[in-house]
């Protein structure tokens, strides 16, 4: 089986925000959630860089390491996948994670916390694969209909990849090789523990 | 721990499972979501709810049992790079997107815009049925009465003050067959005031590239810019404002090492990509240009072959450039010698080498001769007509190029012909009308203030009122206005009010009228401009998602888009509004003579053939729309760089994708179309070219036509003008006219056969003997470097209306006030009272405006998407750290900017950012529905006010215009900030 990552060229990324609205139009999701997001670093500065983020389904992932209640899961394909039925949206998983990506709907007049939502890698949930049960809670399953995350697979400049990590590893090294600079697959580190070596 | 196994098997379920859903009647897309409990702060915030869209989902899934996926391509409707967008329809719903992996152009990406364009359709704020204002209220009406009320209203007008008391203003969204018919429609009322966007983003490009080498056009593409070893992006910003085609410069820059220099005032975000990034004072553009060249001429460095074989003038340009030493440059523009030195050597060296440029060069009162001095550059350094060099003009819209083509412009016909006698007697064979009955649609003009009349017959050849200047026409005394009667009528199709520049004037235009139509999916900023109590309609018409019809993209590739989706709400297409509006008004008949009318909607399909039949100037007579949606059926088979497709190919064998204009003769011969322009390494069927002969054989004895070059395979091996039936007949080559074509040619020529020239020849004989033997029926002529009819032959540095350098306007003041497009530009004397009043020092700082990535023109659609809007949802004004230190500003708070003309203010937020330079502000245009610190969210009809709202820039943007094309000045004013 692959083992699925994502891998954002830095040096490609010019922030066009379509990986975020890809997102939302694959998966409905609602204002204020947002499973992925553009984070641009020194802005308007020489050294300006842009990188999408999401859920990076890390290997050993933290979030599933402080979940009270096992919400997580690992899929063969190595994604971090979540049970909504189980979540009791205490906020935990945002605290472990290096990379932001849980998301909480505002229940109530309170400030009290919904059932967490995060990326899916476009694969859903625990529920069976491609039904409508699986759609309320977690949008689209891409991946089961043999496709990729709807964001990458719609990178303005194909800075986001997504993919067999082997793949995309690959697809990076090439690049770099080719055009002689790249700062680096970010992120790997914290979510693989391993980078691509160049 | 849960488990759970996935098979990875490939299934299409989704949509099926999501489909059942729909047939059972109990779930939608939509609502998925929603249902899970997600949706419960969120939504909410954004805005109450409607559910039309829900509505029309589950009235459409009941009947059906097992529901088909259908999938319908039709084009992204932002910018103009034109991306496919590839829709999945289940029962007329349009359920989800996918990445269209065939466009040569996209190759399965989009921006955030192109991804998020499934919800344009859907959205929930769109305009929804027709409505009119009451005594201040928006009432419903239908729309028969709509149709009745507005046509009346426009006769009635047309009785009291003439055609041209009402204003046409269309859409760069158009499909080329509306936009045709908007002009056709245009010139059956009896005005030549049709105009649309590109009279605010590249008018002065057109101007200034037409007049140099031929046509008004991108001479590259895209995907050509992969072969570029060197680019310069002048006053462009790709990243944000054509986000696909970063994907072919970033790869270009990387296969090849490309350098990548980007020269702009403001560190864009594609500026964080350039191997050199220049920062120069806006409104300096020329005297940077000459700069370079100063370089270029100094050492040497420029292609003396190329210009001997194919450049008239440049020996002029030489003088001008010696006046521009580096010392000169860095005082005026601020940017040091060496590192213009640096950017010479590689533009000059590092070969092929393109220029890109935007609205940056071209919105400037000196537009024109900004584009001029970029094209000149290009031409001091041959590098035009290859692989990797030219002019690579980024344009705005969809279809803003052809729409441009088409002639929503107030100075031609459709596809350049012009406003003389020949082009209306060449477009009225073409509509089998009468030219008289067309004649006596005008108005007759009286003598205005020692000004003399114009007859029917030179009104009809009188350019109409610009749409930067429209208010203008309104507001001014009468006496001022050349024409019958100011204008009293603003048609306004797909088109926001806020885009251009004195909003504050605009809104005193508003009030004036007396008729006010807005056709659009939204309302725009027209609706909601000024204090009208009645006299305004608003109509809905639906994007162009929701319609059949071809589009030209930047590179003059044309696209045929498919209806995805029937139109929402009651919404009409443009075709059918034009249509009830024509056969309201009484010419109908003549407007669709050749044209099938089927339910009220015109066929596209008819129109374009119309096109075909007339477009013989600019090569729009070989796209075919069998042609054109044989190319979306094939679109895998086009090579990525060379646009082709393999020659064996049955359907679109050796076509370059979208049969790039000019695409010669009829559609049978089956030219492939010209990828780029005036290459003379390929023949004229293959999509070789040459320069335009289009300004005569020889002046001050020096030639105007190409010397030692010509497209390959030629039968003539120099220059030559343009050909005529006379010129063919001293060649001997007319015995290889058809009878037919002959015959043709004989009808059009009457008693001057000889003069029928290859561009009013219908019978498309000339251009076919012509390609036969390798020649270009255009002519094989010299680019010109002096452009010797233009108000500024050699482009000169002007300094802004409101400079920010006072003590330099004596030495570069503005052009003398002059009378243009009926109307007084009075630019001269409004510059010499700014520095008069010193107008710098209590305004200190520059303001420019530009685009944002998630929106779009006036933004009234994008801002509507909550997709998009919840990614930029405050305007707001970036100054720089010192500027902001100085006034006490922190990041993210309220401020004033104030603009110095009309007391005129708006409240915005600050972002404090090192992106401008000291002394220098930038805002994005496309914020509407605030105005000088209020709120205008009530003003809209219920639940179509977009999600956000904001100031817009040009409520403080100022006077200003190009002397060519009315451009207005939004790249430099002066503002002063202060906290709020």
């Amino acid at each position: 089986m692959a083992r699925m990552k994502f891998l954002c060229d830095a040096d490609r990324c010019i922030e066009c925000n379509a990986c975020v609205t890809a997102c939302k139009n694959e998966h409905e999701v609602p204002w204020g959630i947002n499973r992925r997001r553009v984070v641009t670093l020194n802005d308007g500065k020489p050294s300006e860089r842009s990188i999408s983020m999401a859920c990076m389904h890390c290997t050993d992932a933290p979030c599933a390491a402080v979940c009270p209640v096992n919400c997580f899961f690992t899929t063969a394909d190595a994604v971090v996948l979540h049970s909504k039925d189980l979540c009791i949206g205490c906020g935990y998983c945002f605290y472990a994670c290096p990379f932001g990506a849980p998301q909480y709907p505002r229940v109530g007049n309170f400030g009290s916390r919904g059932k967490m939502d995060k990326c899916t890698y476009c694969a859903g949930g625990p529920e069976a694969d491609l039904t409508t049960a699986e759609y309320e809670k977690y949008g689209s399953n891409r991946l089961a209909e043999g496709k990729l995350p709807l964001c990458a697979e719609m990178c303005s400049t194909k800075a986001l990849l997504a993919g067999d990590g082997e793949i995309i590893a690959q697809i990076y090294k090439e690049r770099v090789v080719k055009r002689g600079y790249g700062s680096g697959a970010w992120g790997w580190k914290t979510a693989y523990r391993e980078t691509v070596a160049i | 721990m849960l488990t759970k196994r996935k098979s990875g098997e490939a299934s299409r379920g989704k949509l099926q499972s999501f489909a059942s859903g729909l047939a059972s009647g109990v779930i939608d897309r939509r609502s998925f979501l929603r249902q899970s409990g997600l949706a419960v702060g969120g939504l909410a915030a954004a805005g109450s709810i409607q559910l039309g869209a829900v509505r029309k989902a589950r009235a459409a899934g009941t009947a059906v049992s097992g529901p088909q996926v259908q999938i319908k391509k039709n084009i992204c409707t932002h910018c103009s790079v034109g991306c496919t967008v590839t829709a999945e329809v289940v029962n007329g719903v349009w359920v989800g997107q996918e990445p269209s992996w065939d466009s040569p152009i996209n190759r399965g990406t989009h921006c955030a815009k192109g991804a998020a364009i499934r919800e344009l359709v859907h959205s929930e704020r769109r305009l929804k049925y027709p409505v009119k204002l009451v005594d201040g209220q928006w009432q419903r009406v239908s729309w028969d009465q709509a149709i009745n009320e507005i046509g009346d209203k426009l006769l009635d007008i047309r009785q009291k003050y003439g055609a041209d008391s009402a204003y046409w203003l269309g859409s760069a969204k158009y499909t080329n067959e509306a936009a045709y018919l908007l002009r056709k429609f245009g010139a059956f009322w009896g005005t030549n005031s049709v105009d649309h966007q590109a009279r605010i983003c590249h008018s002065t490009t057109v101007a200034g590239v037409a007049n140099t080498w031929g046509y008004g056009a991108q001479t590259n593409s895209y995907n050509d810019i992969r072969n570029a070893k060197t680019m310069i992006i002048m006053g462009g910003n790709p990243a944000e404002a054509h986000p696909i085609s970063m994907q072919h410069v970033l790869s270009g820059k990387e296969i090849n090492r490309a350098n990548m220099i980007v020269i702009d005032p403001r560190f864009t975000r594609t500026a964080a990509h350039a191997t050199e990034y220049v920062r120069l004072r806006s409104g300096t553009d020329i005297p940077l240009v000459w700069g370079i060249l100063w370089h270029i001429f100094q050492n040497g460095w420029e292609d003396k072959e190329f210009i001997r074989q194919r450049v008239y003038g440049m020996e002029d340009v030489r003088k001008e450039v010696a006046k521009w030493t580096p010392d000169e440059v860095e005082r005026v523009t601020g940017v040091p010698g060496e590192q213009l030195k640096r950017v010479a050597y590689l533009f000059s060296h590092e070969k092929p080498a393109t220029v890109i440029w935007c609205m940056g060069a071209t919105q400037h009162t000196v537009g024109t001769a900004n584009v001029r001095a970029l094209c000149i550059l290009a031409l001091a350094t041959g590098n035009v007509g290859k692989p990797g060099t030219g002019a690579n003009i980024f344009r705005g819209h969809t279809n803003v190029q052809g729409a441009t083509d088409l002639g929503l412009d107030i100075s031609t016909l459709p596809l350049y012909y012009g406003l003389v006698e020949g082009a209306w007697r060449h477009w009225a064979r073409v509509w089998d009308v009468s030219y008289d009955w067309l004649q006596s649609r005008f108005d007759e003009v009286p003598a205005k203030a020692g000004r003399p009349a114009r007859t029917r017959k030179q009104n009809m050849e009188a350019p109409g009122i610009t749409s930067t200047r429209w208010f203008d026409g309104v507001n001014l005394p009468e006496d001022q206005v050349d024409q019958k009667a100011n204008i009293k009528a603003m048609m306004v199709f797909g088109h926001g009010g806020n885009t251009v520049t004195r909003i504050p004037e605009a809104v005193e235009g508003v009030n004036k009228l007396e008729l006010l139509v807005v056709a659009d999916p939204h309302p725009t900023s027209f609706a909601t401009m000024g204090n009208r109590k009645d006299g305004v309609y608003l109509l809905p018409i639906c994007t162009s998602l929701e319609m059949d019809g071809s589009r030209t993209a930047s590179n003059r590739s044309l696209q045929w888009g498919e209806q995805i989706v029937k139109p929402a709400f009651e919404s009409k297409n443009d075709y059918e509004f034009l249509y009830l509006l024509a056969k309201k008004l009484g010419f109908a008949e003549e407007l669709f003579k050749n044209i099938k009318v089927e339910n009220n909607v015109p066929v596209p399909e008819d129109i374009l053939r119309e096109i075909n039949r007339g477009g013989w100037s600019t090569g729009y007579c070989g796209q075919s729309p069998e042609r054109l949606k044989a190319h979306m059926r094939n679109q895998h088979k086009f090579d990525l760089v060379t646009l082709r497709a393999p020659k064996d190919d049955p359907e679109v064998g050796g076509d370059y994708y979208g049969l790039p204009w000019p695409c010669w003769g009829k559609p049978e011969i089956r030219h492939p179309g010209t990828h780029i322009l005036y290459n003379t390494n390929l023949h004229v069927k293959e999509g070789g070219g040459a320069f335009r002969a289009r300004f005569g054989v020889e002046r001050n004895g020096q030639t105007l036509l190409a010397e030692d070059s010509y497209p390959v395979g030629s039968e003539l091996t120099d220059g030559y003008p343009e050909i005529t039936f006379g010129i063919l007949k001293k060649l001997g080559w007319d015995k290889d006219l058809t009878p037919d074509e002959l015959a043709t040619i004989q009808r059009i020529g009457g008693n001057n056969v000889d003069a029928v020239s290859w561009a009013i020849d219908l019978s498309g004989g000339i251009q076919r003997v012509c390609l036969e033997r390798g020649v270009m029926h255009y002519g094989n002529g010299k680019a010109r470097a002096n452009a010797w009819n233009l108000p500024d032959p050699i482009p000169v540095h002007r300094e802004p209306i409101y400079s920010p350098k006072p003590e330099l306007v004596a030495k570069y003041p503005t052009r003398p006030d002059e009378r243009q497009f009926r109307i007084p530009n009075n630019g001269f004397t409004v510059q010499k009272a700014a520095v008069d009043k010193n107008i710098a020092r209590s305004f200190p700082i520059i303001l420019s405006s530009g685009r944002l990535v998630e929106y779009e023109g006036g933004g009234e659609e994008t801002r509507s998407n909550p997709w998009l809007a919840e990614l930029q949802q405050d305007m707001f004004v970036e100054i720089n750290p010192a500027d902001a230190a100085e006034r006490g500003i922190k990041d993210g708070a309220w401020v004033w900017v104030l603009g110095p003309e009309n007391n005129a203010k708006t409240k915005v937020k600050a972002l404090v950012t090192e992106r401008v330079g000291k002394g220098v502000a930038w805002m994005p245009f496309h914020f509407a529905g605030w105005y000088q610190g209020e709120d205008h969210r009530s003003r809209y009809p219920a639940g179509t006010d977009p999600v956000v709202l904001g100031e817009s820039v040009n409520t403080v943007t100022t006077y200003g215009f190009d002397p060519v094309t009315g451009m207005q000045e939004t790249k430099v004013t002066l503002c002063q900030i202060q906290a709020a």
